[in-house]
């Protein structure tokens, strides 16, 4: 039988699935052992129930010169950045995706001029946003929307455009106006695709949030992680980067979700 | 003045020419299939006719208005894929034959509840009330194709385009879509071009057959000429011509 042939049963492709994760952990645990039994105090590899000890005392107990436990404000810190540089990024994508894609005359104007925009490094931009917007909410929140902006539009107006050329056809017979057809024709359609590119930019996204707080911050995971570097404490550098991950992983299958529920007539290629 | 006017219409890509010095005439209630082999300008025909494009030369009116210069709410159209919205219910789809026009594209309130009655009402007469509120990716290609008709009369067309409207159908849905097309046709009583591949199709439902080819061809540069309209055949009676007697009087009519 040819190997492209060969499915996996139920349980086995689970077993597949958990496989990597498990020799991951297996992995570390074995390089800590070693590394422990030859230093005790070494603190690059720290053992997993330490670092599930520092987890407990991160996730519940207080810093004791604030009184606030500062797991959970830089995590709020932290999404509310990222929900609201998305959140503008998705809308003005939005906008000038369906005008890009339906308007030949924005295509003539500014189609070219956003494919130059999006070949700038974001990260490169960034001491000129401290320098312009400051270093407090508004320029962590604009690195967000300049590295992720570009992407957006250039693909939501590509997908504009691949609206079937009937469909915009058939809406003109029906009597539509421009205005009609994008409201009615276009940005249905568009919706889906907006929540799968918002789930693509979502990791260029916490990556320019990190960057951003890890330079100039005083509250975040990103600044939390570059803070504790300085004292290799590890087991919180560890208990963040899992938290980053889960918090990642929850919020694209949580968009993967919306779009199910509210978009079902979209259901293939999602 | 007959409904439709196509007057000396060329239409060329560059230097490639599509159709050349195409003229004719419909009347008003005429169903008009047009047939020819791929790539001779039948649906280039039928795009000049919804307006979709406009010709190089020469002009197109219906009912005597002013060559129109954009698809609008006197040409309806059935393509062969894509007719229907796939982000709207079937309900809706046809209801947005008569909402587009407004300035939301929607209805609201009162006016939202007696559209979706005639919606509902315009379902019952062409078989699709028991699906109603599914999506038209759950239909058969049939139902998908009765649907896009319906929702392109729903609009009230002067004229109906028909860009292949059954040809990815099985044959045997094919022959049912037929009847629905020629109940509706007697119904309405509506002014039809049906491009079409399939010849027997185009003598059954048409009063006229129009076949586009290319009648001169310069084999250093084929695409130098263009294809026009070469037969015109009189479809009704079977597809045997000169049966109607047009005189009133001096003429002997059959009792």
């Amino acid at each position: 039988m040819r190997l492209i042939n060969i499915k996996p049963s139920r349980p086995l492709a689970v077993f597949l699935m958990l496989l990597p994760f498990a020799a991951v952990v297996v992995a570390y645990a074995i390089g800590s052992e070693i590394r422990l039994a030859a230093n005790p105090s070494d603190k690059l590899l720290p053992a997993p129930s330490t670092v599930w000890d520092t987890a407990v005392r991160l996730i519940t107990e207080a810093d004791r010169r604030s009184g606030r436990i500062l797991f959970w404000h830089d995590t709020w810190a932290s999404l509310q950045r990222l929900a609201l540089g998305i959140g503008i990024s998705a809308f003005i994508g939005l906008v000038f995706g369906l005008a890009i894609g339906l308007l030949p005359l924005m295509r003539s104007f500014l189609a070219q001029f956003v494919a130059v925009l999006s070949m700038i490094p974001p990260l490169a931009l960034l001491p000129i946003l401290f320098i312009v917007f400051g270093l407090g909410e508004l320029s962590k929140v604009v690195l967000i929307v300049v590295g992720t902006l570009p992407f957006l539009i250039r693909d939501l107006s590509q997908r504009v455009i691949e609206v079937p050329q009937e469909m915009i056809v058939k809406a003109q017979t029906l009597g539509a106006s421009s205005w009609v057809i994008a409201l009615r024709v276009a940005l249905p359609q568009l919706m889906p695709r907006l929540i799968l590119a918002v789930r693509l930019s979502l990791g260029p996204a916490w990556l320019f949030l990190i960057a951003a707080e890890a330079i100039a911050s005083d509250l975040g995971l990103g600044y939390r992680i570059f803070l504790v570097r300085r004292y290799l404490a590890m087991d919180v550098i560890l208990t963040y980067v899992i938290w980053i991950t889960l918090l990642a992983f929850l919020i694209d299958w949580a968009l993967r979700w919306l779009s199910r529920r509210f978009f079902p007539w979209a259901e293939e290629g999602l | 003045m007959s409904f439709v006017t196509v007057q000396n219409i060329f239409q060329t890509y560059g230097r490639r020419s599509i159709i050349e010095r195409v003229n004719m005439e419909a009347d008003e209630g005429e169903f008009v299939s047009i047939v020819g082999a791929s790539g001779c300008g039948k649906s280039t025909f039928l795009r000049l006719l919804l307006a979709q494009e406009r010709p190089t030369r020469g002009e197109i009116r219906i009912a005597g208005a002013e060559p129109a210069r954009e698809p609008g709410l006197d040409r309806g159209i059935v393509f062969q894929r894509y007719s229907v919205f796939p982000h709207m219910t079937v309900r809706e789809n046809i209801v947005a034959g008569e909402s587009f026009r407004s300035p939301w594209g929607r209805f609201f309130g009162a006016a939202r509840t007696e559209a979706q009655t005639r919606a509902d009402e315009t379902l019952t007469r062409i078989g699709l009330d028991h699906v109603a509120d599914q999506y038209p990716a759950t239909l058969s290609g049939g139902m998908q194709q009765r649907l896009a008709i319906g929702q392109a009369l729903t609009a009230k067309p002067r004229v109906l385009l028909l860009d292949e409207p059954f040809g990815a159908l099985d044959p045997g849905t094919r022959l049912s879509m037929h009847d629905f097309l020629q109940d509706l046709r007697a119904e309405t009583g509506m002014t039809v071009f049906m491009v079409t591949h399939d010849l027997e199709e185009a003598f059954k439902l048409g009063d006229r057959v129009l076949v586009f080819d290319k009648p001169r061809w310069d084999p250093h540069d084929p695409n130098l000429y263009g294809a026009t309209i070469t037969y015109d055949f009189d479809a009704r009676d079977g597809g045997i011509p000169f049966q109607t007697i047009k005189e009133d009087t001096h003429v002997l009519h059959p009792a």
